[in-house]
């Protein structure tokens, strides 16, 4: 699981089979299918087909909230943000009263979320920026308001999203979830703004080395606020679709997804030190933290060896992986 | 005169001061709640809080973090309501283990440089996890002898003031006043000074990793005394509480600058903040709220006063 | 004094750090009772030097012996104690958020138990009141709120305090660099009287008054190597500047085109008064002028720069600027990268459309540079850490003349850099300097100055000399740079 990319190519022969093994975004995949397969050989083959499809809509969510943590993650050590489940329970209660139940407010409500979200998101950078505190305790402490606010108008909502949107959210084309299908999109082109944009350059650029991206003529804050509204844009857009999905906005529908969005990014083959980053490493990390608690079920283990073999995996991962740099990742 | 008015006086007064405004606005609003019984009621669960802030003050002091002091908190309740009363010596050799497996974490972190962040919050899931597996639904007992003595009656003033000015006294001793304890804030301060002068930092951070571990332990045993049952989601919160707690008494995220006298402080003042909310008749929706509002208040004040000693140097 | 022993021996003492030959076998020893001045110019080699003595580096040949016996490979930090040397190093090492006594505690493991902080507490004061009497340092303080120079005079007072091991010699390593003048003499009496009961110092400074007034014996070094050594007595300050500079060199230097002196008239590109400058006097530099930085290691050269860097398109710096790294590690390279990536990060913007970068304009700005600056890369792909230190060096600067800015700063950029590579640099910035482009070129190398059109060398962070070319000897940068106590104050 090391990051590989600096190993010179063996042979023309093998090339393709060493690039691509050469990815560290490879081994999520493997795991995501031997995962995968084991659970089907376990039931002889029997719904593995719609154990897929259930996988694809879920990672769907791990990899909206996976990509922004991604980027925040990847602008350096230190950087990282705690609020994405208020973020998620604010943007999606938000989401539900707006809409009301109402198929014509759809865009309005989910717009909403979004913007909840980019102001969460304003909010931490101006927490980090002028009471200069580390990232994680200004994430932290704004997501004890957000959560309040969420808790205060959210607590016992009993709002239906509206029939539309509940159907795209579970609907289905040609046998693929509509969501997985936006995730994927998403990604593809987060990975053209990681790869192909200044401001992607920018952020893998500070995250190897803030002071040499400044003095390369890199706008630091600039980049840095961006992330952040970024990542918390996601968690909104996020918060709204979960609440679709799941019939109602509920308080606590954020919870899981504060590990679960630094989980996919460690897993996927990012650095937790900053500055590399692989946007398809994160939907096979996704896939396979998904088919990994399936998989665990069809077993019949308890909910208890799946937290801890959850837990387990990512700290082998990172063991694996290795620390480099210093600082607090 | 001037020392007394230096910034660093100033920092240190913060927390203490936060308390008084917390106190007298609560004395405005409920007189009576500042009594025996009002402090008995309102800081109840104020002591296991406070445990929980020393156990982080202990990673924070050497450059870490650690997210799993709730889940680990849980854990601990979990064992002290299940294996503590059915097999004592199970249950006693358990919670040391967990110490084990602390400092443990402490030398893999050290020696594979690995981000702490991730590393607990792997552990989260283990400790969650585990206690899933000990209590699968919310029950189980306390020992007897650990509920007499946790709710103990003291006579003048109530048992959870004088356990935490206890607590803050013999660790401020342990860590601010001893030698050793000199040397460990010392590989927050400058890990490479200490390193060159001859002392182990893997060492270093081990025993501070265990000592996060054993007062966990004591936080989840406080706990589940006065809860007198056990639930493996019981004390998730003290994660961001204890990070909270440690920030808001005046300690500093690197440098190995903490006060466990202001985190103890700091726990108070988070614990009796919902008390004065209910008091001002505000839904407990809020109480979160004001926690991180408080947080970034007393955050905001010590970085005016960072940037008036800034000026001023 | 040859009747006093030996502490330490070295001899033919060898140490590189890659390509670079940091000491090239040093001969030197040490009596009890004496203190031994070390001078040289920037790059001779004393750091090293201490820091083999002092047990944090271990030398890469020759012998060490410490006391009359030789020192193997176990020879550490602990080791060195044992023998009772000590070493003031340049960075302080004190905690910040230690008190002064509990600092003093780190050093010396037998201050324990009960009543500790007194002890601890009544031995730093006791270093403290010898060393700087009326210091006004409790030992309670806090280092992290105490001034530079006191926390200076702590790790110093640190050094001299003695518990259970003894103390032979102790290494000071610029120790007066942000002393005043007062605290600075106690410590050279405090030196004085170590020396007189038998002790040893080393002392390193910039300051040749210190060195001759205190020594009891100097040693000039140069280029890794000890090239002179006498009693104190026998140098003057003038011989000393001489010893450390190079003869054979000089001439070069004079020889260099001694023509086109005459500062160019008009706007200049840069005209800024550095922040610690006492006096009115600016740096400047004009469109197509090479304007060298001399001085020191550390006295302000790149915070100048850097102050350059940060008011570019201000009313002192008119233009762009870029900025090539000295240390590639820390304000340089990207280290996950590719050669192409980390050419072209600084003129992305310029060949961008709407935010999104062109890989097709990338990819022939990073050939087109790799083939005008000599990148010996296979492949512009290639990460950038498999290329060898030079040609890291020249892909930063290809980074900053690619972006096309008027004003290239560079901060010792050929550190560690081979020869060749060197000469291949020199010839691209005067060609890029002919076709109306500035450089800003801090350098800690003589030899470098000869291809600047104007020197100004700086000290304590300002400008104390500024040499036109046709003047420009070493003598005359070594004496700014070295100036005596007295003319220092």
């Amino acid at each position: 699981m090391t990051i590989t990319r600096d190993r010179p190519e063996p042979s023309p022969m093998s090339s393709f089979a060493a690039r691509l093994f050469s990815r560290p975004w490879i081994w999520s995949y493997l795991a995501a299918v031997a995962v995968w397969f084991a659970t089907a050989t376990f039931t002889g083959g029997k719904g593995s087909a719609d154990v897929l499809t259930v996988a694809l809509t879920f990672s769907s969510f791990f990899v909206i909230v996976g990509i922004g943590q991604m980027f925040v993650i990847t602008s350096g050590p230190g950087n990282i943000d705690l609020s994405i489940p208020a973020n998620i329970a604010l943007s999606g209660a938000l989401a539900m009263i707006l809409m009301d139940g109402s198929n014509a407010m759809i865009p309005v409500g989910v717009a909403a979320a979004v913007g909840c979200g980019l102001l969460i998101g304003v909010f931490n950078y101006v927490l980090i920026r002028l009471l200069a505190i580390p990232p994680i305790i200004a994430t932290l402490s704004a997501s004890f308001i957000v959560q309040s606010i969420a808790i205060a108008y959210g607590r016992g909502l009993k709002i239906k999203p509206p029939p539309a949107f509940a159907e795209f959210t579970t609907g289905r084309i040609s046998g693929v979830p509509i969501l997985a299908i936006l995730a994927v999109l998403l990604a593809v082109a987060m990975g053209f703004v990681l790869h192909r944009t200044l401001y992607g350059r920018a952020v893998t650029a500070i995250g190897q080395n803030q002071r040499a991206a400044g003095l390369a003529g890199i706008s630091v804050d600039r980049t840095r606020v961006a992330t952040y509204v970024l990542c918390a844009g996601l968690a909104g857009l996020c918060g709204s679709l979960l609440a679709g999905f799941s019939g109602g906005a509920s308080l606590n529908m954020g919870e899981e997804y504060l590990l679960a969005s630094i989980a996919v990014v460690v897993i996927g083959g990012s650095s937790v030190a900053g500055g590399s980053s692989n946007v398809p490493g994160i939907w096979g990390a996704a896939l396979f933290m998904y088919l990994l608690v399936t998989m665990l079920n069809t077993f019949g283990v308890g909910a208890g060896i799946r937290l801890v073999a959850t837990g387990l995996i990512i700290i082998t991962v990172i063991t694996l992986a290795g620390g480099k740099k210093t600082g607090r990742g | 005169m001037s020392a007394l008015l230096s910034p660093r006086m100033l920092r240190a007064a913060l927390p203490p001061l936060a308390l008084l405004v917390l106190l007298v606005a609560i004395w405005i609003q409920q007189p009576r709640a500042i009594s025996y019984t009002g402090f008995n009621l309102m800081l109840n669960l104020a002591l296991p809080i406070a445990l929980a802030t020393i156990a982080q003050l202990f990673i924070i002091t050497v450059n870490d973090l650690d997210l799993s002091i709730g889940a680990f908190v849980s854990f601990c309740a979990c064992v002290g309501a299940t294996w503590l009363a059915e097999a004592p010596l199970l249950g006693v050799a358990t919670l040391i283990a967990c110490v084990a497996v602390y400092a443990g974490l402490g030398a893999l972190i050290h020696l594979r440089n690995l981000p702490s962040i991730v590393v607990t919050l792997g552990m989260s899931f283990v400790w969650l996890g585990l206690s899933v597996l000990l209590l699968p639904t919310p029950g189980g007992s306390a020992p007897e002898w650990l509920v007499s003595i946790v709710k103990f009656r003291m006579p003048l003033i109530p048992f959870a003031i004088l356990m935490s000015i206890v607590l803050a006294l013999v660790v401020h001793l342990g860590l601010m006043r001893s030698a050793l304890g000199a040397v460990m804030r010392g590989a927050g301060g400058n890990p490479q000074a200490i390193a060159r002068a001859g002392w182990s930092l893997l060492r270093i951070k081990m025993g501070m990793y265990a000592l996060a571990g054993l007062f966990g332990v004591l936080s989840g045993l406080t706990l589940v005394g006065m809860t007198t049952s056990g639930d493996a989601n019981i004390a998730l919160r003290y994660t961001l509480l204890s990070i909270a707690g440690v920030i808001l008494g005046g300690g500093e995220f690197v440098g190995g600058r903490v006060s466990p006298v202001g985190a103890v402080i700091g726990a108070m003042v988070l614990a009796l903040a919902g008390s004065l909310l209910s008091f001002l008749r505000i839904s407990p929706d809020w109480q979160i709220g004001a926690q991180g509002a408080i947080l970034i208040l007393v955050l905001a004040l010590r970085s005016l006063l960072n940037r008036a000693e800034a000026r001023a140097a | 004094m040859a009747e006093h022993p030996v502490i330490v021996r070295l001899s033919g003492v060898e140490r590189s750090f890659g390509a670079v030959r940091a000491l090239a076998g040093v001969d030197l020893e040490v009596r009890a009772g004496e203190c031994l001045g070390l001078v040289g110019h920037n790059g001779a080699g004393k750091s090293t030097l201490m820091q083999i003595l002092a047990g944090t580096l271990s030398p890469g040949g020759g012998t060490l012996v410490v006391h009359g016996r030789e020192a193997g490979a176990g020879y550490s930090v602990l080791e060195a104690r044992r023998h009772g040397i000590r070493c003031v190093f340049q960075e302080l090492s004190l905690c910040p958020n230690l008190t002064v006594a509990e600092n003093a505690r780190i050093l010396h493991p037998t201050i324990r138990g009960f009543g500790w902080r007194k002890t601890a507490a009544a031995l730093i004061r006791g270093a403290l009141d010898e060393i700087f009497p009326g210091h006004g340092i409790s030992p309670f303080d806090v280092v992290g709120d105490l001034s530079i120079s006191r926390r200076q005079m702590v790790e110093i007072a640190r050094a001299f305090s003695v518990t259970a091991e003894p103390l032979h010699l102790v290494i000071l390593d610029e120790p007066t660099s942000s002393l005043d003048q007062v605290v600075a003499n106690q410590l050279t009496d405090h030196v004085r009287r170590f020396v007189g009961r038998g002790g040893s110092v080393i002392l390193i400074s910039h300051l040749l008054g210190e060195i001759l007034e205190t020594s009891d014996r100097v040693v000039v070094m140069r280029d890794g190597q000890v090239v002179d050594g006498r009693p104190a007595p026998d140098f003057t300050h003038a011989s000393l500047v001489a010893a450390m500079g190079s003869v054979a060199r000089e001439e070069t230097a004079r020889a260099a085109d001694a023509g086109a002196s005459a500062r160019p008239r008009g706007e200049p590109a840069v005209g800024l008064r550095p922040s610690r400058q006492r006096d009115d006097r600016r740096l400047v530099v004009h469109p197509g002028e090479i304007v060298g930085l001399a001085g020191l290691a550390g006295h302000g050269q790149t915070a100048a720069l850097l102050e350059i860097f940060r008011n570019a398109g201000g009313g002192d710096v008119r233009g762009s600027v870029a900025f090539v790294a000295g240390d590639r590690q820390t304000d340089g390279v990207f280290p996950l990268w590719s050669v192409a990536e980390n050419v072209v990060v600084s003129s992305a913007r310029r060949l961008s459309r709407a935010g999104v970068t062109d890989p097709g304009a990338e990819a022939r700005l990073a050939e087109e540079w790799k083939q005008k600056v000599g990148i010996r890369a296979g492949d512009m792909a290639d990460p950038i850490l498999s290329l060898s230190g030079g040609n890291q060096q020249k892909v930063l600067f290809a980074r900053a003349l690619a972006a096309e800015a008027d004003i290239v700063l560079m901060d010792d950029p050929m550190r560690g850099v081979d020869i060749g590579t060197k000469q291949e640099v020199y010839a691209i910035v005067k060609a890029e300097a002919e076709k109306g482009r500035s450089f800003v070129w801090y350098t800690t190398e003589f030899d470098e100055l000869k291809n600047c059109d104007h020197t100004y060398v700086f000290r304590g962070g300002a400008i104390v000399d500024d040499i036109p070319r046709s003047d420009l000897t070493e003598e005359r940068v070594l004496a700014a740079s070295f100036e005596s106590a007295e003319d220092a104050a």
